[in-house]
């Protein structure tokens, strides 16, 4: 005879992946069964009941709560193998079960949910700055100083975007001495603001450069200024001659200009040179105010010198910032000067005001500041004064701004430091951009600009843009390049609505004309986002249709695979609507110019991955259908000897996506024979077949409940869940016996049977063992050699309401319950003799458990048999020290609630074996 | 109680127009004798400018050796207790266009080591190739001096170019004649080791006061030229004269 075989299976339903079949059940499920390894099983008997009612004292039991708590078993009593088991000689325990309150326990095991306000600190909440004017102030005057522990603080873009434009803490902040820097900062940014009225309110205002810039490049490094004044005396006399006597005297009066004067200040730290700086542009306006004007000049022509040198290469762009501030001071002073010279008593200049208007004192002064400049020795400074006051050639002639660009440009090749000419550059294009779109330039330039200004602003400006690159001078820099540039900022940044369409007519004009393919298809790549983006599938038909034309001749696709992949990715990127995409009647054709395999699979992924993304509901679609088979059959047939097991996994999770978001709804026959269809396309991909048996199952299990005989419906749900279970789907093999379970409760009592009504009990008496015998092959997790003894199952309210608290059901089931309990110690016994300790051990230790969960421990025996247990599975010290320690507390924190006092008392009986 | 005398010349919508003219002292009356009404009085004048019949008006320019000036003096006699008053001033006078067409005159020019003058060991400079091009050596004083400089190859680096306009007066006298050359502006065009092969515009404004249109009498001559200057490093000055013809048009 063989030994009896025990082994535990509980099932916590909310931890299994039953949920996508069955209808999930919150309470604890576990089923009792008794099982024979062997295969030639047969259940003999059956004695399904109710516990509870009957067994806790009425006073505890409220009378709809009967369906708590129910124990529903199965139990092979006899048979020539077991009997033997059955009848053991030990001590026979009577079985008292206790109450239990799965709904209540469940929910105390829970974490308990705290509503969390929106002000609440959260790691999880996004971070919202909420800093003021003020301490944005505090924090750029320390920027610098900061800088000497060489750290480079990063301006955050939102508050330098913010900067300023809150007049409150503007006004608070001007109690402190950094304010007045700020007050500079914002007329400097009125200023600014004026300027951008020629080139657009949303061109980013140098203000915000300004900031980053001054905040980025800092320097731990001492700098110094050697500033000498009066150097264009004594050369030429020039400057002596043209100065009237009055200014030579003053300026002989002059304690830190005096002619000649030489003064070199060393080992400056950061801070002390943007403090000589702000000295040198506060003494250039009171040399202004003061009616000296030439020293005011050299104040900036020798601010302008400090530009040429590029010792401390890390601050150069900050001193570029602070000098050109100088610049801006002084060209804003003259021009003002002049400007106020206009004005006569009857009449103000109006803003935009022509040449004409300018009187000829005005113009002889402004004449005599450019003669003045154009005599300035050294380059550097001649350069940059005479850009500072680029805009007074106003007053001069209505094409003298646009005269003197180009030439101040060619004259910044004179500087050899190639660092010094960029950004002589980069204050020319400062002060030019006020003639913005009076310069025509060159492709070089316009693609410079393109990828150098904002998206935004470009988008906004598309149609003048095309205008520039249509009419641009293309040598050295093609106009596709040109067209590639404004196509990436269009698909960042949209242009205007109305001239969608035409932005697009007019780029694909130019784009088609392409002669080379590889010129070509780097430009319509780029465009195709912008179609997508912005127009209908006919569009896009049509872009594609284009690209298919012009990649097709010469099998010219074979170089573009990485553009066309793009093109693809951005189409699938715009267009979530599958059904959509696949009416665009050159998407498929564009699909086949992938001809090499692989890159033909990374399309075929890509397509599936947007799919399994962006597609929602269940789909039935013909044309999807059929078009996505053809791509998962791709992907299939890439399928080889050599293929890594990565690259299967991947794609099987692609082709059993697809799989899953087909459905034929209530057609079941179409779905079934989309199934088979996907068998025999997919055979290679083992991950999808188990896919498809899933499907299938999952077909049954949606299937069984249309058909009207309940026994046919308790058969199928039975064999479905062997072929279930057969198939490795342990989770649909349960839901299969799940659904059969609560469907019993449903058998009539008397059915009709070839017109006659029958009792149904020896139909569901039959079903039964089938069923339990079943249930005995359910595998679990640990493996072979395992024995399974508790499967207890809380299908409670089927078994309620079919055996409805029978008393005499109730002693049967609590027979057998102590039969169980017989069979498990002899077995433990058992486990002894073969010297498998460590098992007698857990096994003891689970019984207790099931004990502990389930029995009424007021009943003396029990109380005694689970003491027992205890320290039988502590006697070898084979024992699991930490979960005896948590069985223990568990305990004790049980015998804390009303009802289960009785357990305080059995923790103490209970010792805790140290491991010494 | 004092009185001042003051002559201020308003720009006029007129040209002093240089015909033949004799250069005198012209005097004209400004106003009969009389009182004149306390506070300030102005006297509005005007007057031609005359010149002897063989002589010309030059423009007025100021030099070492050669200095033509227009002033103005006026003079306020006073009865007997109190002095006479007199005040002078400049007045600038340009000449009128000259006659004729204004042909421009190219120049271009290339220099190496070979096509310098002047060396005392060409072996020891440094090689270098520099072209180049005037758009005019006539040129109109009131337009700038434009053209364009490429260094095509230098062994050494280069430190500097420099525009520098000379002046040359010439004066003849019993023993001969004197030349003096001046420099009257230097302008930087290049600033470091510049690009190879990119042309670096040249550039120059005339200074006003300084410049006069080329001018050549029988006792005396105003010549003006421009040298090109490019220094290399570590200390080599390398020099290109070109002779310049001013005029105004």
């Amino acid at each position: 005879v063989a030994p009896a075989e025990v082994v535990t299976w509980a099932v916590r339903s909310g931890q299994l992946p039953l949920t996508s079949m069955a209808s999930a059940e919150n309470e604890v499920c576990a089923v009792w069964s008794v099982a024979c390894p062997s295969q030639t099983w047969r259940l003999q008997k059956v004695q399904c009941g109710l516990s509870g009612a009957g067994q806790v004292p009425s006073t505890n039991m409220a009378a709809g709560d009967a369906g708590r708590g129910g124990v529903w078993m199965g139990s092979r009593a006899d048979g020539p193998r077991t009997s033997g088991h059955v009848t053991g000689k030990m001590a026979v325990f009577p079985w008292h079960s206790r109450n239990r309150n799965y709904k209540a326990e469940f929910a105390s095991c829970r974490l308990e949910a705290v509503p969390l306000e929106f002000g609440d600190y959260h790691p999880l909440k996004p971070i919202t700055v909420t800093e003021s004017k003020t301490k944005k102030v505090n924090r750029k005057g320390s920027t610098s100083s900061t800088s000497s522990s060489s750290s480079s603080s990063v301006v955050d873009p939102l508050s330098s975007v913010l900067d300023g434009t809150d007049p409150l803490s503007m006004f608070a902040a001007t109690a402190d001495p950094v304010a007045l820097a700020a007050a500079t900062d914002s007329s400097r940014r009125k200023r600014d603001r004026d300027d951008n009225s020629v080139v657009g309110s949303d061109f980013e205002p140098w203000a915000n450069k300004r900031g980053e810039i001054l905040a980025r490049y800092t320097t731990t490094e001492k700098l110094s200024i050697n500033l000498f004044m009066g150097s264009e005396k004594g050369k030429a006399g020039t400057a002596t001659l043209a100065m009237s006597e009055k200014v030579r005297t003053r300026l002989e009066e002059l304690d830190d200009f005096e002619e000649g004067s030489q003064k070199e200040l060393l080992n400056l730290t950061q801070q002390d040179y943007v403090n000589r700086i702000e000295e040198l542009n506060q003494s250039l306006k009171d040399a202004w105010a003061s009616d000296q004007k030439v020293k005011a000049l050299k104040i900036v022509i020798q601010c302008s010198k400090l530009l040429s040198d590029t010792s401390v290469i890390q601050f150069y762009p900050s001193k570029f910032v602070l000098i050109t501030d100088i610049l801006d001071t002084f060209g804003k002073l003259v021009y003002e000067r002049i400007f106020s010279m206009c004005v006569d008593n009857r009449s103000v200049l109006p803003d935009h005001f022509s040449p004409e208007n300018a009187n000829d004192t005005a113009k002889e002064t402004c004449l005599n500041w450019f003669f003045k400049i154009a005599s300035i020795r050294e380059l550097i400074p001649r350069f940059y004064v005479e850009a500072s006051i680029l805009k007074c050639n106003k007053f001069l002639s209505k094409t003298g701004i646009s005269e003197c660009l180009p030439r101040l440009t060619c004259m910044i090749r004179g500087i050899g430091d190639p660092l010094v000419s960029v950004y002589a550059r980069a204050y020319l294009c400062r002060v030019a951009r006020l003639t913005w779109g009076s310069v025509s330039c060159s492709a070089l330039l316009l693609n410079s600009v393109m990828s150098a200004f904002r998206a935004e602003f470009i988008a906004t400006r598309s149609m003048d843009f095309i205008g520039m690159i249509k009419e641009c001078d293309e040598s050295g820099f093609p106009k596709h390049l040109l067209f590639r540039s404004l196509g990436l900022n269009l698909a960042l940044a949209d242009p205007p609505e109305s001239d969608r369409l035409q932005i697009l007519n007019e780029a694909w004009k130019v784009i088609t004309k392409l002669k080379n393919p590889q010129d070509y298809i780097n430009c319509a790549e780029v465009w195709v986002e912008y179609t997508c983006k912005h127009f209908t599938k006919r569009e896009v038909n049509t872009v594609l249709a284009d690209v298919i034309k012009h990649m097709t001749p010469d099998r010219a696709f074979e170089d573009s695979y990485p553009q066309l992949q793009l093109i693809i990715k951005k189409v699938i990127a715009y267009f979530h609507d599958f059904s959509v995409l696949f009416s665009v009647e050159k998407f498929l054709p564009f699909l086949d110019m992938f001809q090499k395999e692989s890159v033909r699979v990374e399309v075929c992924k890509c397509i599936m991955d947007a799919f399994i993304k962006h597609q929602q509901e269940p789909t039935k679609d013909p044309v999807i259908l059929n078009a996505l088979l053809h791509v998962c059959k791709t992907m299939h047939d890439s399928v080889n000897a050599l293929t890594l097991e990565d690259e299967k996994r991947m794609l099987s999770y692609l082709i059993n996506g697809f799989i899953k978001m087909v459905s034929f709804g209530r057609d079941f026959e179409q779905q079934l024979s989309f199934y088979v269809e996907s068998r025999s396309m997919f055979c290679n991909l083992e991950p999808v077949l188990v896919q498809l048996i899933h499907a299938c199952v999952a077909y049954c299990f949606i299937t069984i409940p249309s058909l009207a005989g309940i026994f046919t419906r308790l058969n199928l749900y039975l064999h479905s869940g062997q072929v279930a279970l057969a198939n490795q789907c342990l989770s649909q093999a349960d839901a299969f016996f799940k659904a059969a379970i609560s469907l019993i409760p449903e058998v009539p009592k008397m059915i009709n049977i070839d017109g006659k009504m029958r009792p149904s009990e020896s139909f569901l008496l039959e079903f039964l063992c089938n069923f339990f015998s079943t249930l005995l092959i359910v595998p679990h997790g640990r493996g072979a050699g395992v024995y399974l003894t508790v499967l207890v199952c809380s299908t409670v309210d089927s078994n309620d309401s079919l055996y409805g608290g029978d008393s005499k059901f109730l002693a049967e089931n609590n027979k057998l319950c102590e039969t169980v309990m017989a069979q498990i110690l002899e077995h433990l016994k058992a486990l002894a003799k073969d010297e498998a300790l460590k098992r007698q051990s857990s096994l003891g230790l689970s019984f207790f458990n099931s004990i502990l969960a389930h029995g009424d421990l007021r009943n003396n025996k029990l109380n005694q048999l689970s003491v027992n247990l205890w320290h039988l599975a502590q006697r070898h010290g084979c024992a699991d020290t930490r979960t005896m320690v948590k069985t223990l507390e568990y305990i004790k924190k049980q015998s804390k609630q009303p009802d289960m006092t009785h357990l305080t008392e059995l923790a103490l009986r209970l010792p805790l074996q140290t491991r010494t | 109680m004092g009185t001042a005398l003051d002559i201020k010349i308003k720009r006029a919508n007129k040209v002093y127009h240089a015909g033949p003219i004799q250069i005198i002292n012209s005097t004209i009356e400004m106003v009969k004798p009389g009182k004149f009404p306390s506070g300030k009085t102005e006297i509005p004048f005007e007057f031609p400018l005359h010149a002897k019949g063989n002589k010309v008006l030059y423009e007025t320019y100021h030099g070492v050796f050669v200095n033509i000036q227009y002033t103005l003096r006026c003079d306020m006699r006073r009865s007997l207790l109190a002095k006479d008053l007199t005040k002078t001033c400049e007045f600038i006078v340009h000449s009128a266009p000259q006659k004729g067409k204004f042909t421009p005159s190219p120049v271009d020019f290339t220099v190496t080591p070979e096509t310098l003058q002047n060396v005392k060991e060409r072996a020891l400079l440094p090689k270098f190739l520099l072209r180049g091009h005037l758009n005019s050596t006539n040129c109109v004083i009131t337009q700038p001096l434009t053209g364009e400089l490429v260094v095509e190859s230098s062994e050494a680096a280069i430190r500097s170019v420099e525009l520098q306009l000379v002046r040359v007066e010439t004066c003849g006298c019993a023993e001969g004649y004197a030349r003096d050359a001046t420099e009257i502006q230097n302008i930087q065009i290049a600033d470091g080791d510049v690009c190879r092969g990119l042309s670096v515009p040249i550039y120059m404004v005339f200074p006003r006061l300084f410049t006069c249109p080329t001018l050549e009498t029988t006792n005396f001559k105003v010549e003006f030229e421009v040298n090109i200057v490019v220094l290399l490093h570590p200390d080599h000055l390398i020099t290109e004269n070109f002779p310049l013809k001013l005029c105004r048009i």
